[in-house]
């Protein structure tokens, strides 16, 4: 079977048994696993950057502009479709990325880094004075509709918004999966290897750069979407620098060598959170910063690494290529 | 003219101790190549700890008034040597193989863990520590008034910044120091104990961080939060001056004061992110920062 029939057979299998885990699930859990996913999806975007090698510590500003996007049509155009809002988020996050990515296209490293941080926190600071942006305290949303069904308790707007989650993030991992194994997406490892080899050979590194930074943020915009949609509050916690430094640490935690790595590791860094805030309140962010050193120190490639091996197949295209270095 | 001495001289006084910080930082990223993100929660162990000393040493009438000052120093002192080699041998040693942005996280945990190490030792209560505050008086200039204290501040950067740039580059120990930035592989096949080196700049930084604490400590309320703020600016310095180097951290230090006063003056609301769009201006038309000749580095 063709690859990419196999990968969308296995995300439509993967979508059914979400949807109908979301109905056996405690409430709590849907909870958690829609704000995973939604989170989820704007790791996925980083792992897409991290191929071709840049990390951006900054995708907070794409993060909110999805999330306010959302919020400010539901508050000003009065419109709630969730499955609108989602697709606007991210609309809105992928222009902002292509106006972006042609400035940031030429920077490596710390320095793409750092200045997508800045630009990040540029954001935090405008949206925590404008005061028709909700100030520092941001604002509520109501309970969007979804294709003209309104969910009537909050236990229906739950599972709604998560059954959309769950689309949204098996849609994505299917794309990303079909495009990482696709020759273009391979040439993001190969400029992650080697540069200048690659532009030698006839392509350019700066687009692939550029097009791996749009499609982060376009799934940054989806993901804050959802998560606004989800929270049912924004405020501009959603661009500060915390925010983008959780998304790295997903990034880093699943690696880059497994699609669903990503939403694994998701899933268990939010359960982490809420645990360890529940049982020991005073001392969770230093649980959580073990728990990010031990997961560096013991799980070099992240917890793909973890799912390659078990299946058996260090084979793969991405584990030949990371041998290879 | 009152408006621009006020703002000029209040950007000075910021950027005194936002040197201090800063040129750590800039030092363990130039020996190290580490973007120390817990720099910042070094800074807070230095301004509790010296918080605590002030308020041992005043608070049983121990000895005279000025040696207060000392007792900062030590203060500051005491935290280079209990965390520096404990943190660079301990833990950061077994990273160096890796990316640099694997090690921004490493010690991005590490400052979530000493987060709340502070928070377990000291409480989420401020402390205060205001008796060598006002110990030097006040002085006026330009018909403002000032605490004597800032501008003591201000005498203790540039003596840091002078003695800094002498150490390293009139002694012995300071020229191995400048070779393993230039290149460690080169200076390590030379003979130079690399790892001596890094012991000795990491906790080298770790004292300018507390140092910076310590002195800032009298001037503001000792209370969590407070290394936050601090490592997001002394990022921006760093950033902007050019990673690792120590003129462009004194450079840049004065720019994000001079930047931050004039906002808090005439536009207060902008405080917060003037300091990032500088950032982002300085990054973009030039991507290594101001004085990125100094950081040679191979790649």
């Amino acid at each position: 079977m063709a690859g990419w029939l196999r990968t969308s057979a296995a995300a439509l299998v993967c979508f059914v048994a979400l949807v109908l885990l979301g109905r056996v699930l405690p409430n709590w859990f849907v909870l958690v696993a829609t704000l995973a996913f939604a989170k989820g999806i704007v790791a996925l975007g980083l792992v897409v950057l991290m191929r071709c090698g840049l990390v951006s510590f900054g995708q907070g500003i794409f993060f909110c502009t999805g999330a306010y996007a959302a919020g400010l049509t539901i508050r000003l155009l009065g419109l709630d479709d969730g499955v609108l809002l989602t697709a606007l988020g991210g609309l809105l996050a992928l222009i902002l990325g292509l106006i972006i990515a042609p400035l940031l296209a030429g920077y490596r490293g710390i320095f793409f880094a750092t200045l997508t941080l800045a630009l990040s926190m540029i954001a935090y600071g405008i949206l925590d004075k404008v005061s028709w942006l909700g100030g520092s305290d941001g604002f509520n949303l109501h309970a969007p509709s979804f294709v003209g069904y309104h969910p009537a308790t909050p236990q229906d707007v739950s599972y709604a918004i998560f059954v959309l989650t769950s689309l949204a993030t098996v849609v994505a991992a299917a794309l990303c999966r079909i495009h990482f194994d696709s020759l273009r997406g391979l040439l993001s490892l190969a400029a992650r290897d080697n540069e200048i080899r690659v532009e030698y050979l006839g392509a350019s590194v700066r687009w692939v750069s550029g097009m791996n930074f749009a499609v982060a943020a376009l799934l940054a915009g989806i993901g804050g979407a959802l998560s606004a949609l989800s929270l049912g509050h924004i405020d501009p916690d959603f661009a500060f620098w915390t925010t983008s430094g959780e998304f790295v640490f997903l990034a880093i935690l699943s690696g880059y060598a497994s699609v669903t790595a990503v939403f694994v590791a998701s899933i268990i860094v939010e359960l982490v959170r809420s645990y360890s805030s529940q049982y020991f309140p005073n001392t969770w962010q230093g649980a959580l910063g073990l728990f990010l050193l031990l997961v560096i120190l013991f799980l070099p490639q992240g917890l793909g690494s973890l799912l390659l091996v078990r299946r058996g197949k260090p084979k793969s295209q991405e584990v030949r290529a990371e041998s290879g270095k | 003219m009152n408006l621009a001495a006020a703002i000029f001289l209040d950007g000075l006084i910021d950027a005194s101790w936002l040197f201090i910080v800063a040129v750590g930082l800039t030092l363990v990223f130039g020996v190290l190549n580490i973007l120390n993100f817990a720099h910042g929660s070094l800074y807070a162990l230095g301004a509790y700890t010296a918080a605590s000393a002030v308020g041992w040493y005043y608070g049983g009438n121990i000895g005279p008034a000025f040696l207060g000052y000392f007792v900062m120093l030590a203060a500051a002192l005491v935290v280079a040597i209990a965390i520096g080699p404990l943190m660079e041998r301990g833990l950061l040693r077994l990273f160096y193989r890796r990316d640099e942005v694997v090690l921004v996280l490493v010690t991005y945990a590490l400052f979530l863990i000493l987060e709340d190490a502070t928070k377990l030792i000291w409480g989420v209560n401020p402390y205060y520590a205001y008796e060598p505050y006002g110990l030097l008086g006040d002085v006026s200039l330009f018909g403002l008034n000032y605490v004597a204290y800032d501008f003591a501040l201000v005498g203790l950067a540039l003596l840091t910044g002078v003695l800094l740039w002498l150490g390293l580059n009139r002694t012995i120990t300071g020229k191995v120091i400048l070779a393993v930035i230039h290149d460690r592989e080169i200076s390590g096949a030379m003979g130079v104990d690399v790892n001596r080196v890094f012991v000795l700049a990491f906790t080298f930084g770790v004292f300018l961080a507390a140092l910076g604490g310590a002195f800032t400590a009298p001037k503001i309320s000792v209370q969590p939060g407070i290394s936050i703020a601090v490592i997001l600016l002394s990022f921006a310095v760093v950033v902007i001056g050019g990673l690792g180097s120590v003129e462009g951290a004194a450079i840049a230090a004065l720019i994000v004061g001079l930047a931050r006063s004039a906002a808090i003056h005439l536009m207060p609301s902008a405080e917060l992110f003037i300091v990032y769009l500088v950032m982002a201006l300085v990054l973009a038309l030039r991507p290594e920062g101001l004085f990125q000749r100094t950081t040679a580095r191979k790649i």
